[in-house]
């Protein structure tokens, strides 16, 4: 047993949103007001009432176009940098069954702001009002109780996959070896280091700036990930700490 | 240790294998176990139902609170077949929708110029539309014509609504209007798929969707063309994906690269309204290659059948054609006996099985499309000619016998003023390739509202009854007289002893009919009180609003239907509504159409329609069954009780039913008989309203004891089958379709079993899942999918199969031997219709531009648009008019249904999609100066709305006939009532034209031209 994880296969995705509106009707989240902002992704980003997001981009690579779909949401790291950041302990928690890093509302009392900083993909939010931060809690409750995250239960096209980290990760080569056929550039997209694992069919960055951790923009197969480590000394576009 | 992104990668890389957690010892659950603990049966009732959006017909879960009778949890339910548990973004709302404070109590009523609504009691409301329905029926009903015809009709009543309600309360509503005389009686399926229902019918038979959504996985060819399906039907993507996993491909043609079209093996991105060209196209490329099915195409199809030499066509037009005058609803018609096969002394049509009489279908068809050659079409469809000859090529490879290819249509075909003959060229290129009655092909015409599907087969519609039975006219004096003209053709047809000609049992299944609506009469009497059409004249939903307009009638149903965002020229039938008397709006939220009197450019003291609106439940709150698309029948159960005062439409109908039966038995009044003699107190069960009992009156009961072939059926047990329906009032049955859903085994379209035969497993055809018409058989023209011996053509995968003694498989599309009938049973001839003589417009389709376009010719005839359809000659329309250049489509989202009604009363869902939006090419946005993001102007010569540009590389521009052509696209989900603040906008319908197809008049809201500006 090495805990739970998700398999998100991008190239399945239709931007249904059902894991966003799940996602809400489970946890009762409250909606936002929106306004179009030219684009069929709302709300336009994450929030401490939105902790699970469909983003939408449309890129043209060799005149072929793909209109790509990210369902983005916490990734439950392995080691979650996040969880270093808060002085009491028990803001942050790291569940040992599954592995979820589930936060608390003792999060009102520490830095907000730094903990979203602490995060990789950029996706922890302070709740204005009650400065608690707010993020997926891979339905932990669901998850305990023998159900599917909301989130996988409610995704039509096996996109959302949900179990045992050997067995997602087993499905994640079986994807991503399908994938290749189709989208030779497709790729995992941090595996090792993540719960959430995404298998995106064109670089990371063609999806959104923080698909990928520190590392969009990288091409796979012109970096290894041993050399890519090496250059995290080098500025990178999509730091903000 | 602090650890920043910078470091992230690092520190994982180097901790990842050795702590697989830093697992801080405190299991999290007690934080949200509450949600969890009030699942349990302790805390909440568990029931099942399905979802009210789209026709998929996906299953849920709803929890209610023991205590408190409301919902707390609604998702998908992992046991449904269909969507394994899953649900898009409007499926997984539902909950919102029910627990809702925007939802009304009580009924509401706006007095005569008054500018508020009023909260009123039930008892007052009801007894004061009965009042109103009463003085105006009896001011108004005719019970002869001018001609001296007895027509027994209300004349000042019309009636919209609606696919939004359960089956039982389709078929009282019908019985209701029906009792009440009316003959305006429209809905939802005039304007969504009446095409669909009249091309299919003439194809193959029978006018529904083929095949059903878990057998699309079986395709190795999905064209989702005239539909976008995965945002409009996205749990369809499940088996679409589950196709695409064992090797099928996915061609989207659309004007517009949608998420649909993201999916695909091959996008093409063509023209709006050039759909027949590209179609026609195929059909030249499959038979100039030699593509066909052959041994499919000459046992199943008319293609050897012989055409009398009367037919001809020439620039546009075949034999038969007359022009119309110009205050005719219709620019002109055809004498279709011009069309006939030659046939034989016995009526029986000639055939020449080698193909090789010039006038046989094959031939016939061969010289029609001769025309479609690729650069013609290239150039009135805009399309790229590589993507075009690869799409021929992959979609003309499943006429291999062993291969099936299938198309997921919707309103993208069917909102033409040629939407029938759309949908007909693809029933045409599927028959050429063999691909109906088998697994994985089919005419899939994806159905958008939860029980559109049976509404249309309860028929509140004006042309129709239920089960597909015609509405009387004028002309057919007696029950008798009446019977024998809607079965002589299929007499006729029987003649040929092959022919099944299954119509011919039309009596049994009126005379059903009428004992259902009227148990007490004969058929003679009760052929009497059905009210009567006028010989010639069609009173379809376009011509209803223009009656409107022009004050033909004054009391008004809108139920569970939004008119004043959800038809085409929305701004008329506003404006329309002024000249009511009173309308009753029931719903479950006020909406554009209850309050037509407070929207935009509306002066309530100007405004005397008295409106009433009746809270409805929502679909969670009651029980009853809806079909799907794939025409499986389902019970729901009631989870939650009707929120505030609401009830269910059934309760509603009832009700007042009986105040204006009470009214009629005390006072008197026009022509009680039918409103005295209506079936009310057989749909009840204490007193009130009661799906089961309907359900059971719709599948039908002996009336006496009946002996069938040695077997007994007592009196009052239920009717097994239609089979065993009888033409002489000792059964009824209100759906001679439904027959068999309801019987002395149980309720049908409750079941839950999900085991499978080994052969049912192999195509995914839960035949124990709920129910489906025609009698459980899961693909309808199953028997087309063997040879003449009864040998599947797919052999790997078969739908039925003679074992030597039986079919095996599904229920087989009629149980004879292979080779004694044929297997189109529904058509007289037994064969699938390449030639169909039975349409307004022409036996073969062809191209015309649609009624708005920027182009005042076209490359394929003289004859520019369609020469029968249906429009106003006083309403103007923009052909080839520099003030409105660019081609404008409409379309819904994901996260909307329909005029967004309760979509937009959901804020999860509003807050997903939150405002109308136009979307247009980055060359268009550039040549007028518009930013993403910016509002703009959208215009045509109808009405203009704003909209957020969304400015996108999803579109691009087309040389069309050597013309760049912009195209733009619109959501119609929107309306000015919700949001309150108005941040919404409006419908796209005001833009829309009031044009119509000439065989079922559903507008051609599809496709139209518009300007755009910077505001």
């Amino acid at each position: 047993m090495n805990g739970k994880s998700f398999l998100v296969d991008l190239t399945r995705c239709t931007a249904c949103r059902g894991c966003q509106v799940a996602c809400k009707q489970w946890k009762k989240l409250p909606a936002e007001k929106t306004t179009n902002w030219g684009s069929y992704q709302n709300p336009k980003d994450l929030s401490a009432k939105t902790i699970r997001l469909v983003r939408f981009n449309e890129a043209e690579v060799d005149g072929k176009l793909s209109w790509l779909f990210f369902p983005e949401q916490c990734r439950h790291c392995v080691e979650a940098p996040c969880a270093t950041v808060p002085t009491n302990p028990k803001a942050i928690l790291h569940d040992p069954d599954t592995g979820a890093v589930v936060y608390t509302e003792l999060t009102a009392k520490e830095d907000g702001e730094a903990i979203r900083m602490a995060c990789p993909y950029d996706i922890p939010r302070v709740d204005p009002e009650t400065k608690v931060v707010n993020k997926c809690d891979m339905c932990i409750d669901r998850v305990k109780a023998g159900k599917l995250p909301a989130c996988v239960q409610a995704c039509p096209t096996g996109t959302m996959n949900f179990g045992d980290r050997e067995d997602m990760l087993k499905l994640a080569e079986e994807r991503l070896a399908e994938a290749k056929k189709k989208f030779p550039e497709a790729m995992l997209v941090d595996p090792e280091e993540t719960r959430v694992i995404y298998l995106a069919s064109a670089p990371p960055a063609n999806y959104y700036e923080y698909l990928e951790a520190d590392a969009s923009g990288a091409v796979p197969g012109t970096l290894s990930r041993k050399q890519l480590l090496a250059k995290l000394g080098a500025p990178i576009r999509s730091m903000r700490s | 240790m602090k650890v920043n992104r910078r470091s992230f990668l690092k520190l994982t890389a180097a901790t990842a294998v050795s702590s697989a957690f830093c697992g801080l010892g405190f299991a999290p659950e007690a934080q949200a176990a509450d949600r969890i603990a009030m699942l349990e049966p302790k805390w909440s009732k568990q029931t099942t139902s399905i979802c009210c959006y789209c026709a998929v017909g996906c299953g849920l879960i709803v929890n209610t609170d023991l205590k408190t009778k409301r919902a707390i949890n609604v998702e998908g339910d992992p046991d449904h077949p269909i969507n394994e548990g899953a649900t898009c973004a409007k499926g997984a709302s539902i909950w919102q929708l029910a627990e809702n404070d925007e939802r009304p109590k009580r009924p509401l009523y706006r007095a005569p110029y008054s500018s508020e609504w009023k909260e009123v009691s039930w008892e007052w409301a009801l007894g004061e539309i009965a009042k109103r329905v009463k003085k105006t029926r009896d001011a108004s009903f005719t019970e002869k014509n001018a001609k001296g015809q007895t027509v027994n009709r209300t004349n000042g009543l019309a009636s919209v609504g609606s696919a939004a309600i359960d089956n039982e309360e389709c078929w009282t509503y019908q019985a209701m209007l029906r009792a009440l005389g009316l003959v305006y009686v429209e809905h939802q399926a005039r304007i969504c798929h009446s095409s669909t229902v009249a091309a299919l019918a003439e194809s193959f038979g029978r006018g529904a969707m083929t095949n059903h959504w878990n057998d699309i996985a079986n395709s190795d060819c999905i064209l989702v063309m005239g539909s976008n399906a995965a945002e409009n039907h996205p749990i369809s993507f499940k088996w679409v994906t589950k196709a695409m996993e064992k090797g099928a491909k996915l061609i989207s043609v659309d004007p517009r690269f949608t998420r649909t079209s993201s999916k695909a093996d091959l996008y093409c991105q063509i023209r709006a309204g050039s759909d027949i060209a590209v179609l026609g196209g195929l059909i030249k490329y499959i038979l100039d290659n030699d593509l066909i099915q052959k041994d499919y195409v000459i046992s199943h199809t008319n293609a050897a059948f012989i055409v009398g030499d009367k037919f001809t066509f020439k620039d546009g037009l075949f034999s038969g054609y007359q022009k119309n005058p110009l205050d005719a609803d219709y620019v002109g018609a055809y004498d279709k006996a011009q069309w006939a096969f030659e046939k034989d002394a016995d009526g029986v049509p000639k055939r020449d099985e080698t193909l090789k009489h010039p006038r046989c279908v094959y031939n016939l068809l061969k010289k029609h499309y001769e025309r479609y050659t690729v650069d013609k079409v290239v150039s009135v469809s805009g399309i790229d000619k590589d993507g075009l000859l690869e799409f021929y090529k992959l979609y003309s490879a499943t006429g291999k016998p062993d291969k099936a290819g299938t198309i997921m249509y919707a309103m993208g075909w069917t909102q033409h003023t040629v939407g029938v003959q759309y949908i007909r060229t693809m029933a045409m290129v599927q028959l050429l390739l063999g691909n109906i009655g088998v697994a994985g092909g089919g005419v899939n015409a994806l159905r958008g509202e939860s029980n559109v599907q049976g509404s249309t087969d309860h028929c509140l519609l004006w042309h129709i009854l239920p089960g597909y039975l015609a509405t009387p006219n004028a002309g057919l004096k007696t029950y008798r007289e009446y019977v024998d003209a809607k079965t002589k053709p299929h007499l006729a047809g029987a003649k040929d002893p092959k022919s099944a000609a299954w119509w011919q049992n039309y009596p049994k299944y009126m005379a059903s009919f009428l004992k259902a609506m009227y148990p007490e009469a004969s058929a003679d009497e009760a052929y009497t009180w059905l009210p009567k059409t006028e010989d010639g004249k069609t009173y379809t939903w376009l011509q209803l609003f223009e009656a409107m307009s022009k004050k033909e009638f004054t009391g008004f149903f809108a139920w569970g239907m939004n008119p004043a965002c959800g038809g085409a020229n929305a701004g008329k039938n506003r404006k329309a509504m002024t000249n009511l008397d009173w309308m009753v709006n029931v719903n479950i939220f006020d909406n554009e159409t209850g309050s037509f009197w407070r929207g935009p450019g509306m002066d309530p003291k100007k405004i005397k329609t008295e409106v009433f609106f009746l809270p409805c439940a929502v679909s969670i709150e009651k029980e009853g069954s809806i079909t799907n698309s794939g025409r499986w029948m389902q019970w729901r159960y009631k989870g939650p009780v009707p929120r505030g005062e609401s009830k269910t439409d059934g309760h509603i109908l009832t009700e007042l039913f009986d105040s204006i039966k009470a009214l009629y038995v005390k006072e008197g009044g026009a022509f009680p008989e039918p409103i005295k003699n209506l079936s009310v107190d057989k749909w009840k069960a204490h007193g009130e309203f009661n799906a089961h009992e309907v359900a059971k009156l719709i599948n039908g009961y002996f009336l006496k004891d009946v002996t069938i072939k040695d077997k007994t059926y007592k009196k009052g047990s239920l009717v097994p089958s239609f089979a065993m329906l009888q033409d002489d009032g000792s059964t009824c049955s209100g759906n001679w379709l439904y027959c068999n859903s309801y019987t002395d085994a149980g309720n049908m379209a409750a079941r839950r079993d999900a085991t499978q035969t080994p052969e049912q497993a192999k195509i995914g055809l839960f035949s124990n899942w709920s129910w489906c018409w025609p009698v459980n058989r899961r693909i309808i023209y199953n028997r087309a999918s063997c040879d003449n011996t009864g040998r599947p053509y797919a052999p790997q995968k078969p739908v039925v199969a003679w074992n030597g003694e039986k079919w095996i498989g599904d229920v087989p599309d009629g149980g004879w031997a292979p080779g004694t009938k044929y297997a189109f049973i529904m058509l007289p001839n037994g064969h699938g219709h390449i030639f169909g003589p039975g349409r307004q417009d022409g036996p073969f389709p062809e191209h015309y531009e649609p009624m708005e376009t920027p182009f005042n010719a076209h490359e394929f005839s003289g004859q520019l648009n369609n020469p029968t359809a249906l429009r106003f000659a006083h309403e103007a329309l923009a052909v080839a008019d520099p003030k409105y250049p660019y081609v404008a489509m409409t379309y819904r989202v994901t996260e909307h249904w329909q005029t967004g009604l309760m979509t937009r009363h959901t804020p999860w869902l509003l807050e997903c999609m939150p405002q109308m939006f136009v979307e247009m090419s980055e060359e268009l946005a550039k040549e007028k100066g518009i930013q993403n993001g910016e509002k703009v102007m959208v215009e045509s010569i109808r009405g203009s709305v704003w909209a957020v540009a969304i400015v996108t590389k999803r579109m691009h521009p087309l040389k069309v006939m050597g013309k760049t052509i912009y195209q733009i696209g619109m959501p119609w989900c929107f309306g000015w009532q919700m949001p309150h603040d108005g941040s919404g906008g409006d419908s796209a319908n005001l833009l829309t034209p009031s044009v119509g197809d000439p065989n079922t008049g559903i507008p051609e809201t599809k496709v139209f031209v518009a300007n755009v500006r910077k505001m």
